[in-house]
């Protein structure tokens, strides 16, 4: 049986992202959340924040350390796999993928060894110095990768070369390729998508422990921050996604089309899908509930009909089904993420946050929810731009490693799957490990105005541990 | 061949050496690991590294991605060519960082066996990986005419490219162990002497193996000798270097042995350069190698590169500079060590 090179390179470099990317927004939304702990605790002298912040960054190494393992994958698959793309993008892409280096993981492997292990060994300042740039290096990174990635959607500032080995792009004005149609709208939308999730998961735990009655202090004030966050992140999301949908009926129509389930363009004003199940073959929306004319109202303001599929050559159409199914996810739950934390900000303002324990349940697993919304939608733009790689310009089928057999390309899919499991479960265990230890609450009588109140928690909290005294002798 | 494109051959060199001096220490601490003995030992020789490994790890991410950005048909050749050797090096480096993370997470002794285990084998495969390629590099690899690779799997281990290996983990072994020596104290200090000598000496012989057989497996590693005779004087500024080692070493200095292993691994490093010089992939076949020249991206690119590292150079060298200033001394076992 011949293999088929293609779909199984794909479905590699699918797994891999995509396990990869459980990782990276976390750092930088946690990054956040941290940024803002150390912050409060600088101006205040607060005590019990230092714990959060000491806490959330025991949790941040462990989430970083995977991220950069399985990253270190994705910047050598494109070579292993798609030597062809390589060949075809080095010139554009790799200044952007170096920038990333230099600019970005020095300046975040550096200064976490001081984030994680300079605690005692830096002053405040210093520590907090280095917070900063860690979270600023894994923004940074995020701006190239995601330019790089931008580009392959809505390529600019480049010309096509022929060379002997086939034709290649090559960059002709580096501010076009790095400001290009799309670049700025997906960074905002990934940069907001890692916010949300970093506080639904500060949330998550801080409503557990709440629950739990374990650290009340600490976690009433981390719970706090992070709802006040993940509100105002979700929120410009709603800004950010309603920009990127404008901006794509623009640069790339099948894709918007495709998102929709819009097989015929029509006449007057295009109908939104709130949801449904679209049928390829018939090119229609099986148990579709429609908005009359939204689309066109959200992208034109008007009545004006939005291009169908069949404005686009039928060699040249994305899939319909996988990116109707997760765009609509991903919208949906982002709709979800406002109605949450505003009923949040509600109940704060009423003063029964944390009276409310099915609410704080909601919390607990709701954490899974971003990470749902952040694949979904990653899915669904990199589907949308099929058959294309680089759109408009090179093929998928054609951007495969030629040298590479199937055998092999199956063998290492075999085994990053094992690997990959392996790694989710230990991140699981670990975290779970370390969440379960909870914060050192901090010395008692700096904790509370009444050094009483202080030492009640700590003894309560460790009652709650009774392992806790054995564990730290190991327990780094 | 334009004065940009060897100032990115050179480049990737600085990029390459640095890359193999710092996470060389940390990847050979990872060999000897499991010569430590007990939990306290084994603690102390990954905390050595601890705040170090990841910020090393990065000049190899800097590395591929300028070797991408500066020469892509060498990155598409190089990595198709030796698409499972890399998938076992993408492997090791993850089994390694997952392995120095989560060791000490719990107290159970098989979990931390199972770790320490997996920590050493995974440095040594990340080695002997790099040495292979190293080798293969050397001594050519068949190509067509479209500069993809012709060969199979076999073809990648040959005698010359294991000797690499070899001779690449036996380095790594003692740059570590001097490393080691400098950052521990007391009775496992004392052991990590014995180490030093015992790598010193197979370092040593591998070296000297690999020289000979550079001739017999690749001659036209020696073809840039006679253009440039100057470079003998880097073959003996190594010499001297190696030879300081076990000096240095003797009269308890060893600061100066870990110098003098830098600088043979840099000098290293450069032969290497010389060796490929100018091509980037060396052609066993007929058909043309990929050359400095025929490999690299447009000058425009390479240009603004060049803008790139300036900017960036200065920056890393100061974080590094401050890890490694904050970090500094013997290791402790504190709250937050591994």
């Amino acid at each position: 049986m011949e293999l088929d090179v293609v779909l199984l390179s794909r479905l590699q470099f699918a797994l891999t992202v995509m396990v990869h990317y459980l990782f990276p927004p976390l750092s930088i939304g946690l990054g956040a959340q941290m940024v803002m702990t150390e912050a409060i605790y600088l101006r205040t002298g607060d005590r019990r924040w230092e714990s959060l912040a000491r806490f959330w960054t025991r949790l941040f190494a462990v989430n970083f350390a995977v991220g950069v393992a399985t990253g270190i994958v994705m910047e050598f698959e494109f070579g292993t796999n798609w030597a062809t793309y390589s060949r075809f993008v080095g010139d554009v892409f790799g200044s952007a993928l170096a920038s990333e280096g230099i600019f970005a993981f020095f300046l975040e492997s550096g200064f976490l060894a001081v984030l994680v292990f300079g605690w005692d060994r830096v002053g405040k300042r210093m520590h907090f110095f280095a917070t900063l740039m860690v979270f600023l290096g894994s923004v940074f990174s995020s701006v190239w990768i995601v330019i790089a990635n931008s580009w392959m959607h809505t390529p600019t500032g480049f010309h096509i070369v022929e060379r002997g080995g086939g034709p290649r792009a090559e960059i002709v004005d580096f501010w076009a390729m790095v400001f290009n149609p799309s670049s700025m709208h997906r960074l905002g939308h990934v940069l907001l998508g890692a916010f949300i999730l970093g506080a639904f998961f500060t949330m998550s735990i801080c409503a557990f422990y709440v629950l739990r009655d374990r650290h009340q202090e600490l976690a009433r004030r981390g719970f706090k921050l992070g709802l006040a966050f993940a509100a105002v992140s979700s929120l410009l999301m709603l800004v950010s996604g309603h920009s990127q949908a404008v901006a794509l009926a623009h640069n790339q129509p099948a894709k918007l089309a495709a998102f929709e389930g819009h097989f015929h363009t029509g006449e007057g004003a295009t109908d939104l899908y709130v949801m449904g199940w679209p049928d390829e073959a018939s090119e229609t929306v099986s148990f579709g509930v429609a908005m009359p004319g939204m689309l066109s109202f959200l992208v034109y303001g008007d009545d004006t009909p939005v291009a169908g599929l069949d404005q686009t050559p039928p060699e040249d159409r994305p899939p319909v089904l996988v990116p109707f199914v997760t765009y609509h996810v991903m919208v949906g739950l982002g709709m979800g993420f406002i109605g949450l934390t505003l009923l949040g900000l509600f109940l704060w303002w009423r003063g029964q946050l944390f009276e409310r324990r099915w609410l704080l349940w909601v919390f607990v697993g709701a954490v899974i929810l971003p990470y749902v919304a952040n694949q979904a939608g990653w899915v669904a733009t990199e589907v949308g731009r099929q058959p294309w790689i680089v759109y408009g310009l090179l093929r998928t089928s054609d951007a495969v490693s030629r040298s590479v057999p199937g055998e092999q390309v199956l063998g290492s899919i075999a085994l990053f799957s094992f690997i990959y499991l392996a790694l989710m479960a230990l991140w699981v265990f670990v975290m779970n490990e370390k969440i379960k230890h909870g914060p050192d609450e901090p010395p008692a009588e700096e904790a509370g105005p009444k050094g009483e109140r202080g030492s009640l928690l700590d003894a309560a909290s460790g009652l709650a541990e009774p392992s806790r005294g054995l564990m730290s002798e190991d327990e780094p | 061949m334009s004065g940009l494109q060897i100032l990115w051959f050179v480049i990737l060199g600085v990029l390459l050496a640095g890359y193999a001096i710092l996470d060389g220490f940390d990847l050979g601490v990872g060999v000897l690991h499991l010569f430590a003995r007990g939990d306290r030992e084994r603690r102390l020789t990954i905390n050595s590294i601890g705040p170090l490994w990841d910020g090393n790890e990065v000049w190899l991410v800097t590395f591929g991605g300028a070797l991408f950005a500066a020469f892509p048909e060498a990155y598409a050749t190089i990595l198709s060519a030796m698409y499972l050797p890399v998938i076992v090096l993408l492997f090791s480096l993850i089994g390694r960082a997952i392995s120095i993370e989560f060791r000490s997470k719990r107290p159970s002794r098989a979990w931390r066996t199972y770790w320490d285990v997996s920590f050493s084998l995974s440095s040594a495969v990340v080695v002997l990986v790099f040495g292979v390629a190293a080798g293969n590099a050397i001594a050519g690899i068949p190509l067509d005419a479209d500069a993809e690779y012709a060969g199979g799997l076999l073809d990648l281990f040959g005698v010359y490219p294991l000797t690499v290996g070899a001779f690449a983990v036996a380095t790594a072994a003692m740059h570590g162990a001097i490393f080691l020596y400098l950052k521990t104290e007391g009775e496992l200090q004392a052991r990590v002497r014995g180490w030093m000598w015992r790598s010193f000496f197979v370092f040593l012989a591998l070296y000297a193996l690999t020289t000979g057989l550079t001739p017999v497996y690749a001659p036209h590693a020696f073809d840039n000798f006679e253009h440039w005779p100057a470079a003998w004087i880097v073959v003996a500024l190594n010499v001297l270097a190696v030879a300081n080692i076990p000096r240095a070493i003797h009269h308890g200095r060893p600061t100066y042995a870990f110098v003098s292993s830098c600088c043979t691994i840099a000098a290293l490093v450069f032969l290497f350069g010389m060796a490929l010089f100018p091509n980037l992939v060396v052609s066993s076949t007929d058909a043309p190698s990929l050359t400095v020249a025929s490999a690299a991206s447009s000058e425009t690119t390479l240009k603004l590169m060049a803008y790139i590292a300036a900017i960036g150079a200065p920056l890393v060298m100061t974080y590094t500079g401050i890890v490694y200033w904050v970090f500094r001394g013997k290791v402790r076992l504190t709250k937050e060590s591994y």
